[in-house]
């Protein structure tokens, strides 16, 4: 029953939301309670799991392989976590940031549809249903990413448009064919059936097919094109939660897939992924040097760290899975809050362009803080979570013997401390220039902070503050994420126990 | 009739994916539903192609007698059509916003959110 909540609260307030259209003021308070709402929902979802173990609910009372089974293993519950925990934060600095306009055609409403169609893809236990609940999650993000149709949104919303449905139509196809193999589209199921079938060529080309249609939706090196051509278009409360929640949806479904239906498979697949994973880091970590503009480094960023993830899978040990785990909950944490803290930097200086931003270490040291501490946990120092998620990665990968992604992964945390370290020295160190004439604060036609009154103006602030916090706790308390990480990496590597809960449906 | 229809498939696949690299974006609309019927069209031949045999249990018995066309397919396809109906409405009119804002239709021309 408790699988049904993480979906059932933000459907409901997305649909409150819409009956109240005209009452903003509703609005943005069903926005914030339905994420609480949902924050406390997937905190008790955790707990159960983790007490529990894993848990199924069979929607309709339809048996197992039959009907759509949601099931959450610890993988999935701390993934809705995460996703609760984001959404709640971004909720929180939409409050104060995001602009009159987008609020009033439906941003709070949109969010939650979003938050829905991501726990949804989070929670289902069949594949068919996995491609709804992707399709339901795109479909908002469309929306959300074009929602006040700039001209910028509308050339990134093109290319996000087209590739994502790209990959939904390869998505598709990979059901279709395995449909047409094993007959069941149940992943306990399929996982069960298709056993007798790995090292067919069909079932090859499936798995090629799966790794491309989710390869596109994690931005993996030779499609992640989409990624840094949008994610910088929309505002910051927008693009927060994509940098947050939607790659990491793809790396999931990498994650579940890979290690339910395609386990080992010979190591041509885990090759394959090592080998993509560096070079995803690569290019990530090279196209954030080459920008200068805050939000288009921080999305070839995004790009760079899906290498991190996938690369524990890759891997296909436990302690690589483990560090995969460890690395997506450090990054959901950190990216998000450095996307606010530039739209908190947008908020001061009315731009993103590095070269117009300065002196904001002089003016707002508490930002140059929370800036900080995220930038220096995505490099990967320690004591902050950035560090653990890296050495745990890098020991699987000396256990593993793979030396190569290794010498990789360390190279481009050193590049990635290099872009942290540009943004520090711009944004933040060196002196705000007076000389120049446009995009200045005066650039932004309403100022959206200034509109809302007293305290609703410093919780974008707080919001990012909380998120720091998390952070830093992360860190200081990794050997208890470490244990949440490895337990659901033990679960991964051991998928019997994953069958065996969703086959209590059985007739 | 499967032959046929693989023929027919493969033909879609590949004028869709064709039409996607159009510097047209209106060709780039038409390549994606390609793309879809391409898949849908797939999922229902997976569920083989059987006539006037329709899957329902006689009675005393306790399975279908084969040949018989899987229904769940078919049922899968109906989903996928409703979901790609949405989406490709959603492009069509993102893309008419687009060609109001920029005044082109031409890709190579859409190019200044890329790096």
């Amino acid at each position: 029953m408790r699988l049904i909540f993480p979906i059932a609260i933000p459907l409901a307030t997305a649909i409150l939301g819409l009956f109240a259209w005209r009452w903003r003021t509703v609005q943005r308070g069903l926005g914030i309670a339905g994420a609480a709402a949902l924050l406390l929902a997937s905190l008790e979802l955790l707990k159960s799991v983790w007490q529990q173990g894993p848990q199924a609910t069979w929607v309709g009372n339809w048996p197992a392989p039959f009907g759509i089974t949601l099931i959450a293993d610890l993988l999935s519950a701390i993934m809705v976590v995460l996703a609760a925990v984001i959404g709640f934060a971004v909720a929180l600095y939409a409050l104060a940031h995001i602009d009159p306009a987008r609020e009033a055609f439906g941003y709070y409403p949109l969010l939650h549809i979003l938050l829905m169609g991501v726990c949804g893809a989070f929670l289902t236990g069949d594949l068919f249903n996995l491609y709804v609940w992707f399709e339901v999650m795109l479909m908002a993000s469309f929306v959300l990413l074009a929602l006040g149709g700039e001209r910028a949104q509308l050339e990134g919303a093109i290319k996000y448009v087209t590739l994502n449905l790209m990959a939904s139509a390869f998505f598709l196809t990979a059901i279709g064919l395995l449909y047409g193999v094993v007959g069941t589209l149940n992943m306990a199921d399929v996982a069960l059936k298709i056993r007798p079938l790995a090292s067919s060529g069909v079932t090859r080309s499936i798995a090629f097919l799966l790794l491309t249609a989710f390869g596109i939706k994690a931005a993996i090196f030779p499609l992640f094109f989409w990624l840094p051509a949008s994610y910088h278009t929309p505002p910051v409360a927008v693009s927060a939660v994509f940098a947050g929640l939607l790659t990491k949806v793809g790396v999931y479904a990498l994650l579940r897939v890979f290690t339910l239906i395609f386990p080992e498979d010979g190591h041509t697949i885990p090759t394959v992924i090592l080998a993509l994973s560096a070079l995803t880091m690569l290019t990530g970590a090279f196209g954030a040097i080459a920008q200068s503009e805050l939000r288009r480094i921080l999305s070839f960023l995004i790009v760079g760290h899906i290498g991190y993830m996938t690369m524990g899978l890759g891997l296909s040990t436990t302690a690589g899975l483990a560090g995969s785990i460890f690395y997506i909950i450090h990054h959901i944490v950190v990216k998000t809050n450095l996307f606010l803290v530039s739209g908190l930097t947008h908020a001061v200086h009315g731009s993103f362009d590095l070269s117009r931003l300065g002196g904001l270490y002089r003016t707002h040291p508490g930002l140059a803080v929370l800036f900080l501490i995220s930038a220096l946990s995505l490099a990967g120092l320690p004591p902050l979570s950035g560090f653990f998620a890296k050495l745990l990665l890098v020991r699987a990968g000396l256990h593993a013997g793979q030396w190569g992604i290794v010498a990789v992964a360390l190279g481009v945390s050193l590049l990635i401390l290099l872009s942290m370290m540009k943004i520090w020295a711009e944004a933040f160190w060196k002196p705000m220039r007076e000389d120049l004439p446009a995009g200045g604060s005066h650039a932004l036609p309403i100022s959206p902070v200034t509109e809302r009154i007293g305290m609703m103006s410093r919780l974008g602030f707080w919001s990012s503050a909380g998120l720091a916090i998390l952070t830093v706790m992360i860190g200081l308390g990794a050997d208890l994420v470490l244990a949440l990480a490895e337990a659901a990496a033990e679960q991964l590597r051991n998928p019997d126990l994953y069958i065996s809960t969703m086959q209590r449906g059985r007739p | 009739m499967e032959l046929l229809l693989a023929i027919v498939i493969g033909s879609l696949y590949a004028t869709g994916l064709y039409m996607l690299l159009r510097r047209s974006v209106v060709k780039l609309i038409i390549g994606l539903g390609l793309l879809a019927n391409g898949s849908n069209l797939l999922i229902f031949t997976m569920g083989r192609l059987v006539r006037a045999r329709p899957p329902i249990v006689p009675e005393g018995e306790s399975s279908v007698p084969p040949p018989f066309a899987d229904p769940l397919p078919q049922a899968l396809i109906l989903t996928a059509i409703v979901i790609s109906f949405g989406v490709l409405a959603f492009a069509l009119v993102l893309i008419h916003r687009a060609y109001q804002k920029v005044g082109t239709d031409d890709l190579d021309d859409l190019k200044t959110t890329d790096t």
